[in-house]
């Protein structure tokens, strides 16, 4: 099997899932119950936010667990424009969001919300002037993506920081699920409020999610209840995915630091080889995260070509997976202004550090072979 | 081109006299202490000032760090580079490409090796031109400038300094004795032991605990906040009492508006006794004038009676409010307002007086002889060692 899907999802790491199993087993009890299983359970879960928070380089009572990448991004979102709503209903973000950020926006129109979405250049990358200019007395938050999950290109958060810190009254999100592990962000001193991270794309397991959330930043919280999480988050504590996250983000932030590099090495082999057959458009630009190519077969249905490299037990995708039911055109791709028929026709290969060289030559080998396949079979 | 080392300024350090060396000392020390986590970093001494060399360490963690250490007033990062005019330039373009926040900028040039070809003067405008013509949008300002970049011209080398980031201030921990903190777990005592800490005291910690009447987890929310405030200092020791006979005799036999003096009276007599054992000069406490029935003039002069040991009282004079605005900066509140019982709230007589005497106290207290269960209790003190790197051993491996 070779899998090249690691957007979508990572397999979980043997030892995050031992982990998860540990403490499921061990340290079951309710953080909130008062007697003694309930004391460890507790110093576990603020040892799981302690050890984040050095990781991130944030303060403890910074980070919120939550159950993943779309959570993260509604409590950030709707919590912002519900609580902050006297001083002003505008929101800016942009046309290339991952659906929770762009149905998140649109459910806050139905309530009045007016929201701005900004566009994108060929690179996939907005126009820092284009956000000056969009900044309004009632804007309320601004929610920009660090890696857009289906291109790989990256926004230029830290400018972006820059420029929401002089607006004292406006927060600034930052949709990092694509990014973390991959391309470094500062969190601290950056002008970020909200920070959305997701266990399942570093290796750790689905439902498990961190929201960093800048100290006196309210939230109007999406779930009320017991006041768990500084009551942004009620509801019981799923300790075991807290601390299996924490193990995640620290495995992946190692491997960040050694193997970086190589896995631009990668990405670089594989564009070039991409380059080289003549059916395939690369569309992912030259500056992007190092994990993700994204390019395009003009003329060949991306669904087919998925299940005919699938036969092959090669695993890719079209676009982003939470995208993947709709129809097929990227909507990303066609923000970025590609022709419909580079939009209709888009594939994304995702790497994770545990992909080799050998994997990719063998991809691209079959790539081709199926390519020639489907023009033989059409002629 | 990366910043290479930190530049330590020391401020009111600097006026102490003769024993200026041990300070510093203790400075160096307990920035290595701190930083320990870093192994290829180096921390140098040199005439007023310090180093922490980087040695390729990413210097953003580092500086977190020194901002929790007292006797640091100022830090900034800064760049080494061969006295030649062209990679002073590089390196002073770097500076101010990597400060943020910044729109108006002014270059000093001190020029102490007398051999560099260019004078100080002139070197401000090669400089200032340089970064004019290769950045966009950022001015000149020499009077309010929002970022000064500093060119010193030595004889070994050029150093570029950029913005200031704010230390501390306080003295250095351990340069100003040992004291003993009266820790309950509210809001109060561990700021007041942060404040100790500012001065350079060392601290210990007592805490008076009254099981079954107060849980595991009150005694395991004094520990935490022990480990919070070891983030400004070194570990520190706590020593817990087994306070529930003696309390629960002083509850029984004396009058209830005295109850709660007498304990307090107790509380300082043992603390006392700790002082000695652990050659402590002085107790700490979080009392504040006023605040609550054990806090007035007449209840502070009551239960200061029993011991002449000095009482810093950091607190005494602030306002509540400020009290929480500290404890929130130094991350203790969160952890203070978790309601579990502690021993000042357990036993709370109907109507504490407010206003108790000495005498009266004195006269209380003579009728049954509390000795006995106070040496029970300082017997019974078990000693724990809090420190800031320490994780419960039962998790490890989960991380």
């Amino acid at each position: 099997m070779i899998y090249l899907d690691n957007s979508a999802t990572t397999v979980p790491d043997s030892t995050v899932l031992k982990s998860f199993e540990q403490v499921s087993t061990t340290f079951f009890a309710n953080p909130s119950s008062i007697h003694p299983l309930g004391g460890e359970a507790e110093k576990l879960l603020i040892q799981a936010k302690k050890q984040a928070a050095e990781i991130l380089y944030v303060a403890e009572n910074e980070i919120i667990f939550t159950s993943g990448g779309t959570e993260g991004n509604n409590i950030a979102i709707k919590g912002i424009a519900l609580e902050h709503q006297s001083r002003g209903k505008h929101i800016i973000t942009t046309q290339i969001e991952h659906p929770s950020v762009d149905n998140a926006c649109k459910s806050l129109e139905k309530l009045g919300f007016e929201i701005t979405y900004l566009p994108v250049n060929r690179d996939g990358v907005i126009a820092l002037s284009d956000l000056k200019q969009a900044i309004r007395n009632d804007t309320i938050l601004i929610s920009i993506m660090h890696v857009n999950n289906e291109l790989g290109s990256i926004q230029p958060i830290a400018e972006i920081g820059k420029i929401a810190k002089q607006y004292p009254k406006l927060f600034f999100h930052v949709d990092y699920v694509q990014g973390l592990g991959k391309v470094p962000l500062t969190l601290r001193n950056s002008g970020i409020d909200l920070c959305t991270m997701s266990g399942h794309k570093i290796h750790g397991l689905k439902g498990t999610g961190l929201l960093f959330v800048k100290n006196r930043t309210t939230l109007f919280p999406l779930f009320h209840g017991g006041e768990q999480e500084q009551a942004i988050r009620s509801g019981t504590e799923n300790l075991a995915g807290a601390v299996s996250i924490v193990k995640a983000l620290r495995l992946i932030m190692e491997k960040e630091r050694l193997y970086k590099q190589r896995l631009y090495e990668l990405q670089r082999f594989l564009r070039e080889e991409l380059e080289k057959i003549e059916a395939v458009k690369v569309n992912t630009p030259i500056h992007a995260a190092p994990h993700i190519i994204n390019f395009s077969i003009p003329g060949i249905k991306p669904e087919v070509m998925i299940h005919m490299l699938s036969e092959e037990e090669i695993y890719i995708s079209t676009k982003s997976a939470c995208s993947s039911k709709k129809s097929d055109e990227s909507k990303i791709l066609a923000a970025c202004g590609f022709s419909d028929d580079r939009a209709v026709s888009a594939l994304r290969v995702s790497l994770s550090y545990q992909n080799t060289e050998e994997e990719l030559t063998n991809f691209i080998h079959v790539l081709k072979e199926k390519i020639q396949q489907f023009k033989e079979v059409m002629e | 081109m990366q910043y290479d080392h930190i530049l330590i300024r020391y401020g009111e350090m600097a006026l102490k006299g003769k024993n200026i060396k041990q300070f510093i000392i203790r400075l160096q020390e307990n920035i290595q202490h701190k930083l320990a986590a870093f192994p290829n970093i180096k921390v140098k001494r040199t005439q007023g000032r310090m180093f922490i060399l980087l040695n390729g360490h990413d210097p953003e963690p580092i500086i977190e760090k020194c901002k929790n250490i007292f006797g640091i007033q100022s830090m900034s990062l800064a760049i080494k580079v061969e006295n030649d005019p062209d990679k002073i330039k590089e390196a002073a373009l770097y500076a101010l490409k990597n400060a943020t926040n910044v729109n108006t900028f002014k270059v000093s040039v001190k020029r102490i090796n007398k051999d560099f070809p260019i004078a100080s003067q002139e070197m401000n405008q090669v400089l200032g031109r340089h970064l004019l013509i290769n950045t966009n949008e950022i001015k000149v300002d020499v009077h309010h400038p929002d970022l000064e970049i500093k060119v010193e011209i030595r004889l070994e080398a050029a150093y570029i300094t950029s913005s200031v980031i704010q230390g501390l201030g306080g003295l250095p921990v351990g340069t100003s004795g040992k004291s003993l903190l009266l820790l309950s777990g509210g809001i109060d005592s561990p700021v007041a032991g942060y404040l100790a800490m500012k001065r350079g005291v060392q601290i210990e910690a007592i805490h008076f605990h009254s099981p079954p009447f107060t849980s595991e987890r009150a005694k395991q929310k004094v520990l935490d906040l022990a480990k919070q405030l070891t983030k400004y200092g070194k570990s520190i020791q706590v020593h817990i009492v087994p306070f529930t006979k003696l309390q629960q005799e002083i509850f029984r036999e004396m009058p209830d508006g005295y109850a709660m003096t007498i304990m307090r009276r107790m509380m300082m007599r043992i603390s006392e006794r700790v002082c000695v054992n652990q050659e402590i000069l002085s107790l700490t406490t979080g009392e504040n004038l006023g605040q609550v029935a054990s806090q007035t003039m007449q209840s502070m002069n009551t239960i200061n009676e029993v011991t002449n040991y000095p009482i810093i009282r950091p607190l005494i004079t602030m306002d509540k409010t400020e009290i929480i605005n500290i404890s929130r900066e130094i991350g203790t509140y969160d952890t203070s307002i978790l309601p579990y019982e502690d021993c000042c709230t357990i036993f709370v007589p109907k109507s504490p007086k407010t206003k108790p005497k000495r005498e009266k106290a004195n006269l209380f207290e003579s009728k049954k002889d509390f000795t006995k269960l106070m040496d029970e209790a300082i017997a019974g003190i078990e000693t724990i060692k809090v420190s800031a790197r320490d994780t419960e051993t039962k998790f490890d491996g989960l991380f």
